[in-house]
């Protein structure tokens, strides 16, 4: 059924299209109304056979969520940013015990400076994890990975974080065709766990493991991840087969076939990201793009082949590791090998700072005549910048490494 | 005999326990019968007199015992989970489950929460852990699951410090006590007054439908406020003061007895509350000075000497006295 709504109540819906069983609820800006939504869908009964529990933290909301998932139960939470931060000793755990939550990470950058505003350090931060991280590009999408996630985290035992751009898509009216509760009984079947703990078959979880079996179980791990990177596409196409449109797998490509320059990017900014490349290719530019859904496992030899007719790679990402710089560039880097394709790392949209075409539109030419730096930050604020870096901080810092110990 | 040697004791004279055999028999320990459930088994690898494991073993198997098995256990990280499980091996013969050190609560929360929900209500779940997983760092997702009145037994193993990871001070180390974070020097050695949290009360503040505190001393007084717990629903808490030989610095066959001497000087009350107020408390037999705890532990030995501390044992003594009077610990019982 078509439908104009928030991208969360879009999330929300979907995900209790997926009958979860146990909702965990902390709020925090901007996921909050993916939990109310959920929970008003709870106490209305529209979505019954489910337990919603307010909890003191995001600490105890993924904790809880582990002790629902172990005791077999359709588990689901939603956290952002700083309530990421705050649960990661419980991500970590989720998935080194293989438990099939499905979380939605409200993409928000992380403080300090505090900021609500939306960028993917919160995402980043935990891509170590081991949880698979898909990443929505529409409101459309955000429904239906939430749909291929569970599917995903309960065929392989493993925990799934579908990621959804803070405000611009939480807060966003679109047009999005919510499935029925038949279409989607159809293609997810109800959870039957790997292990379950239950009195008449006793077991032991999350036991004491030392040198001798934990690489293995590290390993084990990996190699999950290594299956999801099969299962992803197949269960893409399963979806297009059954819903009859094309979301999720690894990455979307848009008109990348001859294109000497590919931008690669994550979220919602590659619908801006594909407009600029139709302007662009409309004045001769060769452009294409590529939307990457699937970061965790991250799918190396597919977009190594996606990538190599292009000569140019610009990697723009909303995320920056101070001091390295961008670390989707990084994977991408890694990606490419020894090729000897180009490749630009933008750094934008951090905190919510608007990426424009015009914006998108000048790296773009400025990477045709060769002017780019390998590292840019899209729209630096010079002013702010060199007021700061002449400022007291900067002398005071100035001070102290010209110190020289009296001898 | 020489000195660091103990003759082996088989029972504790001077005390007025009572032997298992002397009972009624719906009065007996559940672990006098042969088919006692075993919760824990033997073979793992808590130290000699361990009070946690001796505690651990006559709490779950009473709770498994009122729940005719169908329990399921969640244990926070500590000396009980890291001794009962060293993978591939496990002495838990019952559905447990190990998530973080300070989550024990809100994975109990979790589970019960499931079993509501597939209407596996035949099911129980105990939540455990020591005092730094419970009073420290499982503090919040304690609150959170009381306040919730959550479907959770949750057990307080306190040994009053954190003695996974070497004898550290938590917020449940009593003042005076040396731990490696409270060495015993300077103006106030070991832990200064003021401190700590008294967890059982906080529980209390709920208004949750059971809290009670519970001693190795007193395991029959153990098994019976487990059994009343599990008779009951919504979010109830027992606190076991369980001694740590290693971490005290006392003999390892002493553990009973000093777990009494700390009920007795009333230095650790025994009492049970319901919704907030207190119901019952096991009124002192014999009375002890609180020296007489003191001395069975080289954690206080610096009370003692080189000369005698008279200031801090005083007020130590004030606690208990303060103790005495808020659960009216010397009363006369009333005979029956």
């Amino acid at each position: 059924m078509l439908k104009q709504i928030e991208g969360s109540r879009a999330v929300a819906e979907g995900v209790a299209l997926c009958r979860p069983q146990v909702i965990c609820a902390y709020p925090i800006t901007p996921q909050t109304h993916i939990v109310e939504e959920l929970g008003a869908l709870v106490k209305t009964g529209e979505l019954h056979g489910c337990e919603f529990i307010n909890v003191e933290s995001e600490f105890a909301a993924l904790s809880v969520a582990i002790g629902a998932s172990a005791a077999g139960a359709r588990a689901y939470t939603a956290t952002s940013s700083q309530g990421l931060l705050y649960m990661t000793e419980a991500v970590y755990n989720a998935s080194g015990m293989g438990l099939p939550i499905v979380m939605t990470l409200g993409n928000r950058a992380i403080g300090a400076p505090i900021n609500i505003w939306n960028d993917h350090s919160d995402a980043m931060a935990i891509r170590d994890a081991g949880w698979i991280m898909l990443f929505a590009e529409t409101n459309q999408e955000a429904i239906d990975l939430h749909i291929q996630a569970f599917r995903l985290a309960e065929e392989l035992s493993t925990p799934v974080m579908v990621c959804v751009d803070g405000f611009i898509l939480t807060h966003a009216y679109e047009q999005v065709e919510m499935p029925s509760q038949k279409e989607v009984d159809h293609f997810l079947p109800p959870f039957e766990p790997a292990q379950i703990l239950d009195p008449n078959k006793p077991i032991t979880l999350g036991a004491l493991v030392g040198p001798e079996a934990f690489a293995e179980v590290r390993y084990l791990a990996h190699r999950k991840q290594l299956t999801a990177m099969e299962r992803i596409p197949a269960l893409a196409h399963e979806f297009a087969m059954n819903f009859a449109r094309d979301s999720g797998g690894l990455f979307h490509p848009y008109k990348t076939e001859k294109a000497k320059t590919i931008i690669v990017a994550m979220g919602s900014v590659c619908g801006t990201i594909k407009d600029v490349a139709d302007d662009m290719r409309e004045a001769g530019h060769s452009v294409g793009v590529i939307a990457l859904t699937t970061f965790r496992p991250f799918p190396f030899a597919q977009l190594r082949d996606a990538l190599k007719g292009a000569t140019k790679i610009i990697v723009i990402e909303k995320s920056l590791t101070a001091g390295m710089g961008g670390p989707l560039a990084a994977e991408i880097k890694l990606a490419l090998g020894k090729s000897k394709q180009t490749l630009y790392s933008v750094i934008a949209g951090l905190g919510g700072r608007p990426i424009t075409k015009d914006s998108i539109r000048g790296i773009v030419e400025r990477v045709a005549h060769d002017e780019l730096p390998d590292t840019t930050f899209l729209d630096l604020n010079w002013d702010v910048v060199n007021e700061a870096v002449g400022g007291a901080h900067t002398q005071l810092i100035e001070k102290h490494t010209n110190h020289k110990p009296k001898s | 005999m020489q000195e660091g040697t103990q003759r082996v004791k088989f029972y504790q004279t001077g005390t007025l326990t009572v032997g298992n055999r002397l009972l009624d028999v719906e009065l007996r320990t559940v672990q006098a019968t042969t088919d006692r459930s075993n919760a824990i088994t033997s073979g793992h690898r808590a130290c000699q007199g361990c009070g946690e494991a001796l505690g651990a073993r006559y709490a779950l198997d009473a709770a498994m015992r009122a729940s005719n098995g169908n329990m399921i256990a969640v244990n926070a990280t500590g000396c009980l989970e890291v001794f009962s499980t060293p993978y591939p091996e496990t002495s838990w013969t019952l559905p447990w489950l190990h998530s973080l050190f300070g989550n024990a609560a809100a994975v109990a929360s979790g589970v019960a929460a499931a079993l509501r929900t597939q209407g596996r209500h035949d099911i129980r779940v105990v939540a455990q852990g020591g005092d730094g997983g419970t009073t420290d760092i499982g503090f919040a997702c304690l609150s959170g699951m009381f306040e919730r009145n959550d479907d959770v037994l949750y057990i307080c193993y306190d040994n009053q410090g954190y003695m996974n990871t070497g004898v550290q001070r938590s917020s449940a180390t009593p003042p005076t006590a040396r731990t490696a974070t409270t060495p015993a020097i300077g103006g106030e050695p070991g832990n200064i007054f003021g401190t700590g949290k008294d967890v059982p009360r906080i529980a209390m503040a709920h208004e949750i439908p059971y809290v009670a505190t519970a001693s190795v001393a007193d395991l029959h007084d153990l098994e019976a406020k487990v059994t009343k717990a599990m008779s009951m629903h919504g979010a109830r808490y027992i606190h076991v003061f369980v001694p740590c030989p290693l971490g005290w610095g006392a003999p390892t066959n002493s553990t009973i007895r000093v777990a009494r001497l700390a009920s007795e000087s009333a230095l650790f009350p025994l009492f049970e509350a319901e919704h907030g107020e207190v119901i019952a408390s096991s009124p002192i037999r014999k009375q002890v000075p609180v020296e007489d705890y003191l001395k069975t532990q080289n954690r206080f030995a610096h009370l003692f000497k080189p000369e005698r501390d008279e200031e801090r044992i005083a007020v130590l003594q004030q606690m208990a006295d303060r103790n005495i009077k808020r659960y009216d610990l010397l009363r006369e019982e009333v005979k029956a």
